[in-house]
């Protein structure tokens, strides 16, 4: 695997991206410098529990952070790859780059399908609305798009089912026309939020093995959020691991999986319940963390496989011993 | 009655069948479970899981079948008792739910929350009641300050350690768990199993673990009930199943876990392909 190499195509770079949410209690830090990369045409998974600011960071991307949360610090770089690159942080709010980069350049894949779906259009008229916003097309020619992206993800009797209303689909059904619609505009980074959470098993399967087909095929960069391991393992070349806010640990997904050096990291997978012998105690991430200070804000250091970990400084020296 | 005289099990279902609407939900199934065991139920949404687990607790009626419950007054058949007969015997039957927010009156401190199946069921007095409450918070290492707090003042994780000791402060003896870690982050879902089980050793419980995680329940449960579409296709011990699964179902269902190890690489099995 030399894919380890360090690459410089980055189509987006985030550095020191700082979220304050002001509550009744005072400032809550959503995200505390925040700072990776997401390598172009790459799968990047941003993993953590419930409260670690995945959707946060994924939300700066797309400036959806909406009051009482606010954007207090950092930059996010992005790097189209036909057009000028732009910083996403300081645009205006009516700069039209923000209306273009909103679904046409990044587009966004929700957990819950029938929330990001209308209920009162046609599947049909819903992927060809994300072209007609985007591009200058006629409504057929929209139409016609629409049916070959729905093809695409693969919603078979095509005549018949872009007549159909959502309700009338399951819920893998749906999760595969909202990918049509974020994907229908060609953009060049999908965002997807946790996508197979509320889907079945079986059909989570389906939908990452689509989302992973379609990226090979248009070649895009997928920034996929998600809190479970396993689909990290089978989706991602990179992975991010965030906890309160912060980012631990950067690296590819075998070294993150296969030998993670932060603690947090290792309390993690450890808490699979598959992974644990039958009979005895499930890990927990506190009995693997033990006294590591894991909750102070330590600066990322880059060890020498490339990886980037944010740990105490005599524990960074034991890690890059190892 | 020959099933009767299995002095081992709790709980044995026999032809069980609900529909909704003429759509059948739980079709013609049977089973037994034996006392202190967890015997999980798993399946796609829809399967009929939770419809299933509900006809037995009496939560919904049932159309056809035998629910023969071994209580400690001996054994009785649940389907045919009035509502005024189950009173006593939901003492010994309790459920867990899936989402602790929506579970637990938010207008409730969590000493009502938890004495309030004490005061239906005549237990105690104030005094007994309360020192009961404590001692069960004690159980789900939950501190005694909680007392007076309302739900929203508790994570996820310590909600579910309240709906937990909520099931479990009228010692049950048969606890249904419907997708009880399924709402909770691994971390925090991995200390609610290590609690499940350590309960259930103290005490003696017996658990119907309802899950659509295989993983969760290839860890907690002993054997294990695969449904799909409302029936019952396969069961046995847990370890077998996962190691040999002999339906194309269960095939199915297996082949779809994403293993967290990169190097296994998920190779989901197709539905049309196995003719389901």
């Amino acid at each position: 695997m030399t894919d380890d190499a360090q690459s410089d195509d980055n189509v987006l770079e985030i550095r020191d991206l700082a979220v304050d949410f002001k509550t009744d209690t005072g400032l809550t830090h959503a995200l505390v410098n925040v700072g990776f990369d997401v390598p172009r045409g790459k799968v990047t998974a941003i993993v953590g529990e419930s409260g670690s600011g995945k959707s946060v960071t994924a939300n700066c991307i797309m400036r959806l952070v909406q009051p009482p949360g606010r954007i207090v610090a950092g930059t996010i770089n992005f790097m189209p790859t036909d057009m000028a690159p732009f910083e996403i942080v300081s645009l205006r709010k009516k700069d039209p780059r923000l209306q273009e980069l909103r679904g046409g350049h990044i587009s966004m894949v929700f957990q819950e399908p029938m929330t990001a779906l209308s209920p009162v259009y046609t599947v049909g008229n819903q992927v060809a609305e994300a072209i007609l916003c985007h591009r200058k097309v006629t409504r057929k020619e929209a139409m016609r798009e629409a049916a070959e992206m729905l093809e695409r993800v693969g919603i078979g009797e095509m005549e018949r089912r872009i007549q159909m209303y959502p309700f009338e689909f399951s819920g893998g059904m749906r999760q595969r026309v909202v990918i049509a619609m974020a994907l229908v505009c060609h953009p060049e980074i999908l965002i997807c939020d946790e996508p197979t959470t509320a889907l079945d098993v079986t059909i989570q399967a389906e939908i990452l093995t689509l989302i992973k087909d379609l990226q090979r095929d248009l070649k895009n960069s997928v920034l996929f959020i998600t809190h479970d391991l396993g689909v990290v393992a089978q989706i991602a070349d990179q992975v991010v691991v965030m906890y309160q806010g912060r980012v631990l640990e950067i690296g590819t997904v075998r070294q993150v999986l296969k030998e993670p050096v932060h603690p947090y990291t290792r309390g993690l997978l450890a808490a699979i319940p598959g992974l644990a012998p039958k009979g005895e105690p499930l890990a927990t991430i506190a009995s693997v963390v033990g006294d590591t200070d894991i909750t102070t804000p330590y600066p990322m250091t880059t060890l020498g496989d490339g990886r980037q970990v944010s740990l105490p400084p005599d524990k960074v020296a034991l890690a890059a011993a190892e | 009655m020959s099933t009767t005289a299995n002095g081992d099990a709790i709980l044995k279902v026999t032809g069980l069948s609900k529909s909704f609407d003429g759509v059948p939900a739980v079709e013609d199934v049977s089973f037994d479970v034996r006392r202190s065991e967890t015997l999980g139920i798993v399946g796609e949404s829809g399967s009929g899981k939770t419809t299933l687990v509900r006809c037995i607790l009496r939560a919904i009626d049932h159309e056809e079948g035998i629910v023969e419950y071994n209580s400690r007054d001996g054994w009785v058949e649940l389907q045919d008792m009035r509502p005024k007969e189950l009173i006593p015997l939901r003492r010994e039957m309790q459920m867990i739910f899936q989402d602790p927010f929506a579970s637990l009156n938010p207008r409730m401190t969590v000493r009502e929350i938890l004495e309030e199946p004490l005061i239906i069921h005549q237990v105690g007095d104030r005094t007994q009641r309360l020192d009961a409450v404590v001692d069960m918070l004690n159980h789900v290492q939950l501190d005694r300050d909680a007392l007076t707090r309302y739900p929203h003042a508790f994570s996820g994780g310590q909600r579910q350690r309240i709906g937990i000791a909520r099931a479990l402060i009228l010692h049950p003896d048969l606890v249904v768990c419907d997708e009880s870690v399924s709402a909770l982050d691994v971390s925090v879902q991995a200390q609610i199993i290590n609690l499940l089980e350590d309960l259930q050793q103290e005490l003696g419980l017996t658990y119907l673990f309802v899950a659509h995680d295989l993983s969760v329940v290839q860890h907690i449960c002993d054997r294990v009930l695969v449904m799909h579409q409302g029936r019952v296709v396969e069961s046995g011990e847990v370890d077998e199943i996962f190691a040999n699964p002999q339906e194309n179902y269960t095939k199915l269902l297996l082949s779809a876990i994403p293993s967290p190890d990169p190097d296994i690489r998920l190779k989901p099995l197709d539905r049309r392909e196995l003719g389901l």
